[in-house]
């Protein structure tokens, strides 16, 4: 059930489903907040993002539309990989880079762009990151960009960036979740030349003024205190904060939004520089995984004690422990 | 054909991180008589070198100046990118960990080059390698190859065995300069909290002991983290039980945590939604133990139990003690 409403803080009882727009649009019928009895009792207007005439933070936010991790996935022999009428979804973990833009914004005063390199349909998970909070989006989009590799969608994001004023911050989720390299957000620092922040759990500090930040980051064996200089590139995981649902006015906003699209030319990438046949990496062939083979083997027994006993055994005999 | 290879070798408090040395024995595999030269910076540097010779490595270039001693992108990237530049080599690897996949993106546009990211397996074909790695959150899987030299690879813990090591191996160890002086580094390293001292790291683990909703409370944990205690195990969660704030995020397990490699995954009062297995379900041998005989985890699972928890986890550390004289 998708819950929206005026209430700061989007805090709300339904559980949060990874919606397409147009889902929360069906949902929401704009003078009826039957879906959410909390909401009745709340001022219709509650602005939530004071927004500052004098921009103090340049943020940008950049995302990807992706199938929804539920589709079922279908791969031809000529390796294209469909998903039928499974809903397109912003990546799971761009949601957090958005919640995390917004709230530096809310902070601290300033403005948050919200960019996407894909086709037309993509327009919808900016649409949705509006509707979160983001002030502005561009659709980055050019026909000579299609089946770019992860090497030169950085080169497509730097310059789409560069035209985007004086920027602090760049925030990525971790990866999408249909490449699943996560090789983007470093490759786009090292293109800017800005230092690169990722895994970030936590945005500890931020100095605008001072132009500093200091980070916490999720390694593998535990966390790291980083601090640097801005402008700066950051990617984050999810436990950096909980993603707003968005808000009533927010939703408007983005229903009227024009989304400008931004062509190749418009950014200073050349034909030659993307697209498949400049790829440097190629996808020769996409399968299906082995068929895991084999029934699952249910293990009873009279006691827990004999199911115990059992189960260690097997276990014993394949070798794992 | 051979290949000349320059594989990075991760280090954390002055020990090398497993997946390196993985690396290091599959660079070994392609290079086909081709040179290994294995890089190692920071702190304990030249023991590891020695270290890496015994495990593949033909040379080993070093630097322990204190701009390395903490790791951080830019003098990590850039020293590799001097010494790609001055090695040339055909394939350059490394670990496919949080900073591997960071250097190697840098690494990529430094050197205009094609970067394949967290590989499963490497075959060579008529003198290209290709690359398998899994994609869409795990659901298909991908060849990849690249059409520009240099190639960067970076490989996923546990898909590749640890080489074995041949203590009579020599070679040479050189000591390289940084790149970068200090005040050239934006990023600051400012301290490190390891999380669980001693605790084993999901990434490397053997053994993974797993609770979902079904543990009920952050205490319900405690017989899973005995259960790990007795086997070795790491401990890992799905996003319900982290969700609910019963354990850290660091143990998540799933799309939106940690991808494991376990051989075994003890699955506790987790149902096994798509979003759970897309990070475990490479796993080899999955146990299954819920309440709910209709669970989507026992579609995956070698064994399964359907019952309480609390019984059968305790019932199975007891056994398990008893077997490996605990």
């Amino acid at each position: 059930m998708i819950c929206v409403h005026t209430c700061p803080g989007g805090q709300c009882q339904g559980p949060r489903l990874s919606a397409s727009y147009n889902q929360i649009l069906d949902a929401l019928c704009y003078n009826d907040f039957s879906l959410c009895q909390k909401a009745q009792s709340l001022p219709k207007h509650s602005n939530l993002n004071p927004h500052s005439e004098e921009a103090i933070l340049n943020i940008v936010v950049c995302v990807k539309q992706v199938p929804d991790t539920a589709a079922t996935l279908k791969v031809d022999e000529q390796s294209n990989v469909s998903w039928g009428d499974a809903a397109l979804v912003i990546n799971p973990w761009d949601e957090y880079a958005i919640e995390e833009a917004i709230r530096l914004k809310e902070k601290f005063g300033g403005k948050v762009t919200v960019i996407s390199v894909g086709p037309e349909q993509s327009k919808e998970a900016l649409k949705q990151a509006v509707a979160m909070g983001c002030d502005e989006a561009q659709l980055i989009s050019d026909p000579a960009f299609e089946g770019s590799d992860a090497l030169a969608t950085t080169l497509i994001l730097a310059q789409a960036i560069k035209q985007l004023g004086a920027v602090d911050v760049v925030i990525f989720g971790k990866q999408a979740i249909d490449g699943d390299t996560g090789l983007v957000p470093a490759g786009v620092a090292r293109r800017l030349n800005w230092p690169f922040l990722s895994y970030i759990s936590k945005l500890d500090e931020l100095d605008p003024a001072g132009k500093s930040l200091k980070v916490t980051r999720l390694l593998e064996q535990g966390r790291q205190s980083m601090g640097s200089q801005l402008p700066v590139v950051l990617s984050v995981v999810k436990e950096i904060n909980e993603p707003r649902y968005p808000s009533f006015m927010n939703i408007r906003k983005a229903s009227k939004l024009q989304i400008p699209i931004i062509t190749a030319a418009a950014i200073g990438v050349e034909a030659g520089q993307v697209g498949r046949d400049n790829a440097a990496t190629h996808w020769i062939k996409v399968f299906p995984l082995p068929a895991r083979t084999g029934t699952c083997e249910m293990i009873a027994g009279d006691s827990p004690q004999a199911i115990a006993t059992s189960l260690a055994d097997k276990l014993l005999a394949e070798k794992v422990i | 054909m051979t290949h000349n290879i320059l594989v990075w070798i991760e280090t954390f408090k002055g020990n090398a991180v497993p997946v390196s040395y993985e690396c290091l024995g599959e660079a070994k595999k392609i290079a086909n008589g081709g040179k290994v030269t294995a890089a190692v910076f920071g702190e304990n540097a030249t023991a590891i070198a020695h270290e890496a010779i015994t495990l593949g490595a033909d040379q080993v270039c070093v630097c322990e100046d204190a701009t390395l001693a903490e790791y951080r992108a830019e003098p990590f990237t850039a020293l590799l990118a001097k010494l790609a530049a001055d090695l040339k080599p055909e394939v350059i690897m490394m670990g496919a960990s949080t900073r591997g996949r960071d250097i190697s993106s840098g690494l990529a546009v430094d050197l205009e080059a094609g970067a394949i990211a967290d590989c499963i397996a490497l075959e060579e074909q008529d003198g290209q390698v290709i690359a398998t790695r899994p994609v869409y959150a795990g659901k298909l899987l991908s060849h990849v190859i690249v059409k520009k030299m240099p190639l960067i690879i970076t490989t996923r813990s546990r898909a590749f065995p640890m080489p074995e090591a041949d203590a009579g191996k020599t070679g040479e160890v050189t000591t390289v300069a940084p790149v970068l002086s200090e005040d050239q580094i934006v990023t600051k390293a400012l301290g490190f909290a390891t999380e669980g001292e001693g605790e084993v790291s999901l990434n490397d683990a053997r053994i993974i002991v797993s609770g979902g909703r079904g543990v009920g409370g952050p205490e319900g944990f405690a017989p899973i983290v005995e259960l790990a205690k007795t086997l070795g195990a790491a401990v890992g969660a799905s996003r319900a039980a982290v969700d609910a704030g019963w354990i850290p995020y660091a143990h998540q397990v799933g799309q939106t945590g940690k991808t494991v490699a376990p051989d075994l995954y003890i699955a506790n009062g987790i149902s096994g939604a798509i979003q759970h297995q897309a990070g475990m379900r490479t796993a080899k041998v999955v146990v299954a133990i819920n309440k709910d005989p209709e669970a989507p985890i026992f579609k995956l699972a070698r064994y399964g139990v359907v019952g309480d928890l609390f019984q059968i986890v305790p019932a199975l550390n007891d056994a398990f003690k008893k077997r490996l004289g605990k």
